[in-house]
Order: C-alpha cells, then sequence, then structure tokens
C-alpha cells in the first residue's frame, strides 16, 4: 500500500524579483512501513517537501496523495482532521507550546484527539521515559534545554502512534547518544507497528538508520537508493 | 466536550502569560462594570424616590373615579359607590392601604392673597401610612378626623399666603349645582414636603366637612389603593376593577400621571443606553488587548493548527478567552459596586450640593438602589456584547496558516 504520493509537484517562492524553486516537479511514492531519509544542502527543498506531503503548504501544481486521500484539494478543516488523526509532526524550528508543561505538550494531540485522561498520562509518561525526561514531565518549554524541548516534540510525534510520522531535524540539537536513541526508537515503531517515517536531516547518523535514502538538490530528487539499515 | 477542557485551559493559561496587560484589562473591566451598576442604582434611587414621593402625594398605586373626572375633576363626577360599599368590597382585600377621598380644585384666599389649590378631604388615619405628609413633623397639628374644622396647608403656600398657624382663611370651590361653595377654615397645621409642588399645590380638610362645605352627602371624587411595589401595580389593578364594575374609571398610577409613568419608561432605556455606552467604551480596550495577544501568538497559533486544531478551535480558544477576562472583570465590578452601594442604602446627603434639585422632584437625599435586574442586565450586556467584539480578532487568529509558524525562524 502507497503511505504517500507525490506527482509532479512544484513550489515557486517569489522573493523580490527572485523566483526561488523550492519544488521543481519532484515526484515520489513512499510505500507503507518504509523508513525514508531526505538529505539535501542547506534549502534543497526537505522542509518544503515535508510540509507538502503534512498538508502545511499546498504546493503550486502536481498532486499530493497521503494514505489513498488526495489532499491538495482539501479543506482547513478536512487537512486538520486528517494531520490529527494520522500525522505526526517534528518541525523544524517551532515545536512545543510554551504554555503546557513537557507532559501537557506531549498529551496536546491526543487531547485535541478526545483521549480520555487516564490513558493520555498513562501514554505520556511511559513515551517522556522512553526519550530521557523523567522527572521533567512538569517543565515549561522555556526551563528546558533545546534538546529535551526537541526530544518533548517527538515524544508528541509518536505518543498517539500515527500512520505517518514527518520529522524535520529531528536530532538538530542533540548529542550524537540521545540522538542513537531517539533513532532506536524510531527503527522500534517501525519495525512493530509499520508506521512510516519520513526524515530531513544532515546527520550522518542519522542516515545509518535509514532504508531508503533519498537526496535532494533545488526542489529535485538526484539521488534514490534503498540501503540496509544499520 | 473535551476539547472545550482543552480549550478552557488553554485560554487561561495564556491569560496570565502577560500579567501585566491581563490586568490592566481586568482593571477597565472591574472599573466600567462598578460605573455601570454604581450608576444606575443611584439613578434608580433618585427615580424611585420621585416617584415614590409622588405617588404618595397624588395617585396611589390604583386609583378609582367617577367617569370623566380625569379630564375634569369636579365635584359633579363623583363615585357612585358609597364608603359602605368600597368597605364591604376591599376591607378584607389584603391592600398595603386605601382610601377614599374628596379632591377638587378650589381657591385659597388669606387676608392678603389668593391662589388655586387642590383641595384634599382625607379621613386622616386611613391616609396616615402613605400620605406624603408626616403627621408628627407639622407645624401646629396635623387634622385629627373627617369631621376636623380645620386646615393644614404647605408651608410654601403659607408663606405666599402671608399666613401662619392660628389665623384664618377662605376655600371657595363648586358644589354639585354648579354654585359657589364656600367656607372659612382656622390653619391649624402647616407641612413641609420633599417637594414644593406639593407645599404650594395641596391643602388637607376633614373628608366629612369637605362633603358638608361642598353639599355632596356622602360622596366621594377618588379612591386610592396601595399595593407592595409601584413598579408592578397589575394585581392591585385587577383586584381593584373586578371589585368596582364599569360604572366608574379605574386607572394604574402611571396612567394618571403621566410624566412620573414616561419617567419610568424612559428610565429602563436611559440604564441600558448607560450601560452600552461604558461597554464602547471598554470595548476598544478590549479588542486591542485580543489583537495583540493574538498577534504575539501568532506562531503558536500556527503550531496548533498544524498538530491538527481545526479553525474552529482556535476561535473558540480566543473568544474563551476573552469571556474569561470579562466574566472575571464582572465578577470583581459587581462585588464592587456591591459593597459599595450597601453601606450607601442608609442615603447619601446631596443637600450641600443638591441645592434645586428639589426643584425638579428630587429630595436631597439620595438612596441607591440596587436592583438585581440591573445587575444582571449590566452582565449580560457585557458579555453579550463582549462575545462580538471578540469575533474579529478570534476569527482572524483562527485564519492563520499553519507553515508560517513553523518555517519562521527565530
Ligand atoms: N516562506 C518562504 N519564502 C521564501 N522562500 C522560501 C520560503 N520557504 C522556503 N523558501 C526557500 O525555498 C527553498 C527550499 O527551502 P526549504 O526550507 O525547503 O529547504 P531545506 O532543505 O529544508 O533547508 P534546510 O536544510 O536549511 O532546512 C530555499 O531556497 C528557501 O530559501
Ligand atoms: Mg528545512
Amino acid at each position: 500500500m502507497t503511505a504517500v504520493r507525490c506527482i509532479d509537484i512544484c513550489k515557486t517562492y517569489t522573493q523580490g524579483d527572485v523566483d526561488i524553486k523550492a519544488l521543481d516537479h519532484l515526484s515520489i511514492e513512499i510505500e507503507k512501513g518504509e523508513f525514508v531519509c531526505l538529505m539535501s544542502p542547506s534549502g534543497g527543498g526537505k522542509t518544503t517537501l515535508l510540509n507538502a506531503i503534512g498538508g502545511l503548504d499546498i504546493p503550486d501544481s502536481g498532486e499530493v496523495w497521503v494514505g489513498g486521500q488526495r489532499i491538495d484539494q482539501m479543506s482547513k478543516g478536512e487537512l486538520a482532521e486528517l494531520r490529527l488523526a494520522n500525522i505526526g509532526f517534528v518541525f523544524q524550528a517551532y515545536n512545543l507550546i510554551p504554555v503546557l508543561t513537557a507532559r501537557e505538550n506531549v498529551e496536546f494531540v491526543m487531547q485535541v484527539q478526545g483521549v480520555r485522561p487516564a490513558e493520555r498520562h498513562v501514554k505520556s509518561m511511559v513515551l517522556l521515559e522512553e526519550v530521557g525526561l523523567e522527572g521533567l514531565e512538569d517543565r515549561l518549554p522555556a526551563e528546558m534545554s533545546g534538546g529535551q524541548q526537541q526530544r518533548v516534540a517527538v515524544a508528541r510525534a509518536i505518543v498517539s502512534r500515527p500512520e505517518l510520522v514527518l520529522a524535520d531535524e529531528p536530532t538538530a540539537n542533540l548529542d550524537s547518544h540521545t540522538a542513537a536513541d531517539l533513532m532506536e526508537l524510531f527503527v522500534q515503531l517501525n519495525e512493530h507497528h509499520q508506521t512510516t517515517f519520513v526524515i530531513a536531516t544532515h546527520d550522518q547518523g542519522v542516515m545509518r538508520y535509514a532504508k531508503r535514502l533519498v537526496r535532494m538538490r533545488d526542489g529535485r530528487i538526484v539521488d534514490d537508493v534503498q540501503q540496509n539499515a544499520a | 466536550m473535551r476539547i472545550l477542557i482543552v480549550l478552557v485551559r488553554l485560554a487561561w493559561r495564556y491569560l496570565w502569560r502577560n500579567h501585566r496587560r491581563t490586568i490592566i484589562m481586568l482593571g477597565a473591566i472591574v472599573l466600567g462594570t462598578w460605573a455601570m451598576i454604581f450608576m444606575t442604582a443611584l439613578t434608580r434611587g433618585m427615580v424611585d424616590q420621585m416617584i415614590a414621593d409622588g405617588i404618595s402625594a397624588i395617585p396611589g398605586h390604583v386609583q378609582v373615579h367617577g367617569q370623566g373626572y380625569l379630564d375634569d375633576p369636579s365635584v359633579t363626577r363623583s363615585i357612585p359607590l358609597s364608603d359602605e360599599e368600597f368597605a364591604a368590597r376591599f376591607a378584607d382585600a389584603g391592600f398595603s392601604a386605601w382610601a377614599t377621598r374628596v379632591r377638587v380644585p378650589a381657591v385659597i384666599t388669606s387676608e392678603r392673597e389668593s391662589r388655586g389649590v387642590t383641595l384634599l378631604g382625607i379621613d386622616p388615619a386611613a391616609e396616615r401610612d402613605f400620605s406624603f405628609v408626616d403627621y408628627g413633623a407639622v407645624d401646629g397639628r396635623f387634622l385629627e378626623s373627617p369631621e376636623d374644622s380645620g386646615i393644614v396647608i404647605g408651608a410654601k403656600l403659607a408663606d405666599t399666603l402671608e399666613t401662619r398657624v392660628g389665623k384664618r382663611v377662605v376655600l371657595m370651590s363648586q358644589d354639585p349645582d354648579n354654585d359657589i361653595a364656600d367656607r372659612g377654615f382656622r390653619v391649624v397645621g402647616v407641612f413641609e414636603a420633599n417637594m414644593q409642588a406639593f407645599e404650594e399645590g395641596f391643602v388637607f380638610v376633614g373628608k366629612a366637612t369637605a362633603q358638608k362645605m361642598l353639599r355632596m352627602g356622602t360622596a366621594t371624587t377618588e379612591a386610592v389603593f396601595v399595593g407592595d411595589d409601584y413598579r408592578n401595580v397589575e394585581p392591585v389593578y385587577d383586584k381593584v376593577a373586578a371589585g368596582v364594575g364599569d360604572a366608574v374609571t379605574v386607572s394604574r398610577w402611571t396612567e394618571v400621571d403621566t410624566y412620573l409613568g414616561t419617567m419610568l419608561k424612559t428610565m429602563d432605556g436611559f440604564v441600558l443606553v448607560w450601560m452600552i455606552v461604558i461597554f464602547l467604551a471598554l470595548s476598544f480596550g478590549l479588542v486591542n488587548t485580543l489583537v495583540m495577544a493574538v498577534f504575539e501568538r501568532v506562531r503558536e497559533i500556527g503550531l496548533m493548527l498544524a498538530l491538527g486544531m481545526k479553525p474552529a478551535m482556535i476561535l473558540g480558544q480566543i473568544i474563551i478567552e476573552s469571556m474569561m477576562l470579562l466574566a472575571l472583570g464582572l465578577l470583581i465590578g459587581t462585588a464592587l459596586a456591591w459593597a459599595s452601594i450597601v453601606p450607601l442604602e442608609g442615603g447619601i446627603d446631596l443637600s450641600a450640593v443638591g441645592e434645586g434639585m428639589e426643584m425638579w422632584g428630587a429630595s436631597s437625599v439620595l438612596y441607591p438602589k440596587l436592583y438585581l435586574e440591573d445587575v444582571v442586565l449590566a452582565n449580560v450586556v457585557v458579555l453579550v456584547l463582549g462575545f462580538f467584539a471578540s469575533l474579529s480578532p478570534a476569527w482572524r487568529a483562527s485564519r492563520y496558516e499553519p507553515v508560517e509558524a513553523i518555517t519562521k525562524v527565530g
């Protein structure tokens, strides 16, 4: 089954009189259960592609299909529902709601989904422990380091077991050891629950875990290889 | 339902993230609410008293007259019911008070001056409870019985006529055959009233004495009935109307004294306008506060949308935040208004600043009056209008693009 399919998508940003082709007639197909790493030099279009797949940004042309549904023509409300139910996000720049504690941030998506408090509580505590944040549940984002915040975001992205996880530089602020732990967690989820992962990264350490490496440049895919994960 | 809890928690946290702004806005709402309720209570108190004074002087809550009397208050249009018939029908009806009177226009003449007045022939015992004259505070004495042969006049009139207790005056009016009816009286008492108009316009004599002077037998021209609440005279009206039949006119006080009646009606409108005006002043601050709160939260709102909150939930969140702020302000403002009115209910003496207020019918002691309806109205006005004022900033917030939030760096 195809989890994600992009057909000939283009996205152009205009800055001053310069047109920047962030995505340039890009097509890609990702099967359910794949573990994909997106790599490119900075500005290569990784974030733009993840946003298109997540329905956060609509391409100028082309089609985007997620889980068998065409999403580039959906309304905002439908997109929100799709994201809430099916997609876990780790964003590159801004992830946590500053007025909520670590645990409340992890529970946020489940809360909006309407998961019962007891269940929410157990799940969030388990995941916070798995990402190595036990004892920090009640801290506000401002009271945590960048790496800790990042781990809260990761916990939130996977806590409700979405079918698809889109992670933009999830290890950017982490030391190699913690980064490796997180990746192990991702791999576990991927193998046990067939969760599809699409991860944008510069990190060589992260790439080792990928089963499929997609290299981009100037909004195009320049290389797409399967590899044996570490 | 669950989502509401999430929204309420977020709204509450955001409200207190910027204490200073929230507290300033809260202060404005508290002040506005206080002003709405306090000023309304003052005005209500003033009007209440004007009306209460007016009613006690003239109408009684519900009145019965002979047909045509209200247009031409003459002795020829007396009530075709005897005092005995009234007593038989209403003695046990449960009114606070009731009485029958003779009330006709007359001319009073002293050695020096003449004036047109309203002659009230009363049974002093029956009217004691609702008369505007404090029997105990009369210079000289008040009437003692319906057969009393003296006359009691107002202080102002006594000045004008250059007469005083112990002197004689002459009253002149018409009998039922339109012949002159007159009689000399000794001034036995001079009263003071809250309103100058009463002191100038009314003279009291015994009911039987008046009937004899006017050659009208035992007839009367007016019956007055007093209930518990001048704002709600319908129960009294219905009972009286059912008891007296069709040969007479039954009127509510608002129909007899259209000036005071209109005033009471206008008051309700005035109170609402006053509340809305204060709210409009508040709404600028409120909208501004919300716009700022939303603006500094662009990224967080974008993030929530990106994570799967629907725009409607963002809209709800901002509106809840605004409603919380208003509700909190209303609570404190209402409590404060209550706390500042209750100690004043004994009366605020305005005689120092209020010279001349008496002329247009207000007395110099102001009794603020806190009505539950007014408090509810103030709260409803603020919440309902506040809801609409919040719509625009909230709607704008719900239109944000999630992608702007998560890609913007810094
Ligand atoms: N909102 C925007 N306005 C203008 N240009 C943009 C915008 N977003 C992205 N771009 C441009 O589109 C191109 C692709 O950007 P994108 O963020 O997808 O790259 P990236 O691969 O994620 O880079 P990085 O590794 O630095 O995160 C870049 O040239 C970027 O400058
Ligand atoms: Mg990027």
